[in-house]
């Protein structure tokens, strides 16, 4: 990428994403929820496995606040594995041998879908923050938009936990007869209170920061690396639990035995959280932060069907299955509850269960046996049922 | 609320299926839409899936038993019979199944009534406090019963509402249901034979399973 801009790492997979692209002209804009269009656009996304002749073994994973559509691949960016090879393979639960798996970058992103990173053809410059704000409806319509020019007419199955369980719920109420079968995990049909006071925190740290520069900082060649890493350590507490921060750091002293009685790293917790606010900002664009946050706070399923969430869900003939963590206390059981009596009130089919464990919000990413078991045994049920051996 | 050890495997559905579930499975119609409430591992529901071709659901307590119903395929939710009940719709269900566990709930008779709502009929099994074995441990001991079918004392029980077949039937007249079919069965699981009267029931029979439907007001 040559321009006149400064381009900063997290910037290197925005335009010329280093995965499978699609790419649609100014003719065929993408319509937002704030009511204006996007266009020329892109979404980037990653394939694994094959589509079989009847296109009937779609599954389509939808990724969290921070994922991308490297699910699992090698991360371009990281050098890590992909970020759900536990859930997403060969012989795992979303079997990469069976199945057809689709993940791709949600719109407001920053690794090559458009977003406020990606360059305004208007400008030659980034969106920045005139990107309009964009919705979750938004990311899963862009993603219909893919399956559209993938010329799959129904997913066999979506999958997501977190944001990407929140799109799992809209695929399900916005295009019903192209989902049969849907896994939220570890999500709500709305986005809490308590949830948005705490993506507003993030976003205050990244706006605070004086090389944020206004939200223009890829022009002026400034990042606001100090503020997005605040936002990122908050938000990281989130994702787990008291327990599991006391099992794994406890009050251990990082690489000292006493106290140095100064604002050093003492503690291991704190150790820990500066380094996930660092490595963090190596690979996430801060806009895409403040954008996609915002995507999450908006969401409120039942708000467009008259405040029923029922109503979202029905007549519906896919199957579902919701799962939590006793543990979750930023998308606890209760929200999952929700969502099931939703569906139980609309007589839709539906099994839920909650997972045992002391990790958190985060154990959904994690080595959760129960979860793989439960997950597995309602895919080959589903796939089974859809004909698929 | 049943324990899901005691439940048959999934290999036994077809030989070795529990007396009770088959019993169950033949007050249901083939192609009905069936909640089971308190479904343990998902074995009746398994066995009215594959021989009745019913669209099955359930609802369980432990986790455990969800994950061996999420296992097997079967749309299990967990939860209880005391709470999840209200969401569901009216005539949501043909037949709403209670199997062995009226007597695990808080309130069973608001229980009994959301099934007769949810379901055009319920089937509702459970222990009979009545049984002959169950009278004389109480009469000769003077001690909570503690059988095969009832290993609990009374302290860790799960069954905080026992009843007998003839309370049942009373509280059936109360919530105006119609009994369409009624059976107990002995300690060996077989029925006992349908032309004696209540009160024979009543002692020889360890459980009692009935068919109801609710009588339109």
């Amino acid at each position: 990428m040559n321009s006149a801009f400064q381009t900063p790492e997290p910037r290197s997979q925005v335009d010329d994403p280093s995965s499978l692209v699609a790419r649609f002209s100014a003719d065929e804009p993408l319509m937002l929820d704030a009511g204006v269009p996007v266009g020329p656009w892109q979404i980037a996304y990653q394939t694994y496995g094959a589509l079989n002749a009847d296109k009937s073994n779609a599954v389509l994973i939808c990724h969290a606040l921070t994922g991308d559509q490297h699910v699992a691949n090698v991360s371009p960016v990281t050098g890590k594995p992909g970020w759900w090879t536990t859930m997403v393979g060969p012989g795992r639960p979303v079997d990469t041998d069976r199945f057809f798996v689709i993940c791709a970058n949600v719109i407001g992103g920053c690794m090559g879908t458009t977003g406020p990173a990606s360059t305004d053809p208007r400008t030659g410059l980034p969106y920045a923050v005139d990107f309009p704000v964009i919705t979750i409806r938004d990311m899963v319509r862009a993603q219909a938009a893919l399956i559209d020019r993938l010329g799959i007419e129904t997913l066999f199955c979506v999958v997501g936990g977190s944001m990407g369980g929140m799109q799992v719920l809209q695929w399900a109420a916005s295009y019903p007869d192209r989902v049969f079968a849907a896994l939220p995990i570890a999500t709500a049909a709305r986005h809490s209170a308590q949830n948005i006071a705490f993506h507003e925190v993030g976003r205050q740290a990244v706006m605070a920061d004086p090389d944020w520069r206004g939200g223009r900082y890829l022009v002026e060649g400034t990042r606001p690396t100090k503020g997005l890493a605040v936002a990122r350590m908050g938000a990281h507490i989130t994702y787990l639990s008291e327990m599991a921060l006391h099992r794994k750091f406890g009050r251990n002293y990082q690489d000292r035995s006493a106290p140095t009685f100064s604002f050093d790293a003492d503690f291991q917790i704190e150790s820990y959280l500066r380094y996930q606010g660092l490595s963090f900002v190596e690979r996430f664009d801060a806009n895409s932060y403040l954008y996609v946050t915002r995507a999450m706070d908006y969401f409120d399923l039942a708000a467009e069907h008259d405040g029923s969430l029922a109503r979202a869900f029905k007549g519906s003939a896919t199957r579902f299955c919701v799962i939590s963590f006793t543990s979750d206390w930023l998308f606890p059981t209760s929200d999952s509850r929700a969502i099931v009596h939703a569906l139980n009130a609309a007589a839709a089919s539906v099994g839920f269960v909650e997972i045992d464990s002391d990790k958190g919000h985060d154990a959904f990413l994690l080595d959760e046996p129960e979860m793989f078991a439960a997950t597995r045994g309602f895919i080959d049920a589903a796939a089974r049922a859809r004909g698929l051996a | 609320m049943t324990d899901a050890a005691t439940f048959s495997s999934p290999d036994a559905i077809s030989d070795g299926a529990r007396l009770d579930f088959l019993l169950v499975a033949d007050m249901v119609a083939p192609g009905s839409r069936v909640l089971d409430i308190g479904c343990g591992d998902g074995s009746l529901l398994a066995l009215l899936r594959d021989t009745k071709s019913v669209d099955g659901r359930g609802i369980e307590l432990s986790r455990e038993g969800v994950n061996a119903c999420l296992a097997k395929g079967l749309p299990v939710i967990q939860g209880d019979a005391d709470t999840d009940l209200a969401d569901y719709p009216d005539d949501a269900f043909d037949y709403v199944i209670l199997s062995q566990t009226i007597q695990a709930t808080r309130q069973p008779k608001i229980v009994l009534e959301q099934l007769l709502r949810i379901g055009r009929h319920a089937i509702v099994s459970f222990p009979n406090f009545g049984h002959w074995r169950v009278r004389l441990d109480l009469l000769l001991k003077g001690r909570m019963p503690v059988t095969e079918n009832l290993p609990y004392a009374w302290h860790n029980t799960p069954n905080i509402h026992f009843c007998t077949i003839r309370d049942f039937v009373e509280l059936c007249r109360e919530v105006g249901a119609r009994m369409e079919k009624a059976a107990a069965l002995d300690a060996g699981g077989h029925p006992v034979r349908v032309t004696l009267p209540w009160w024979v029931w009543n002692l020889l029979g360890e459980q009692g399973v009935f068919l109801l439907t609710r009588i339109r007001k």
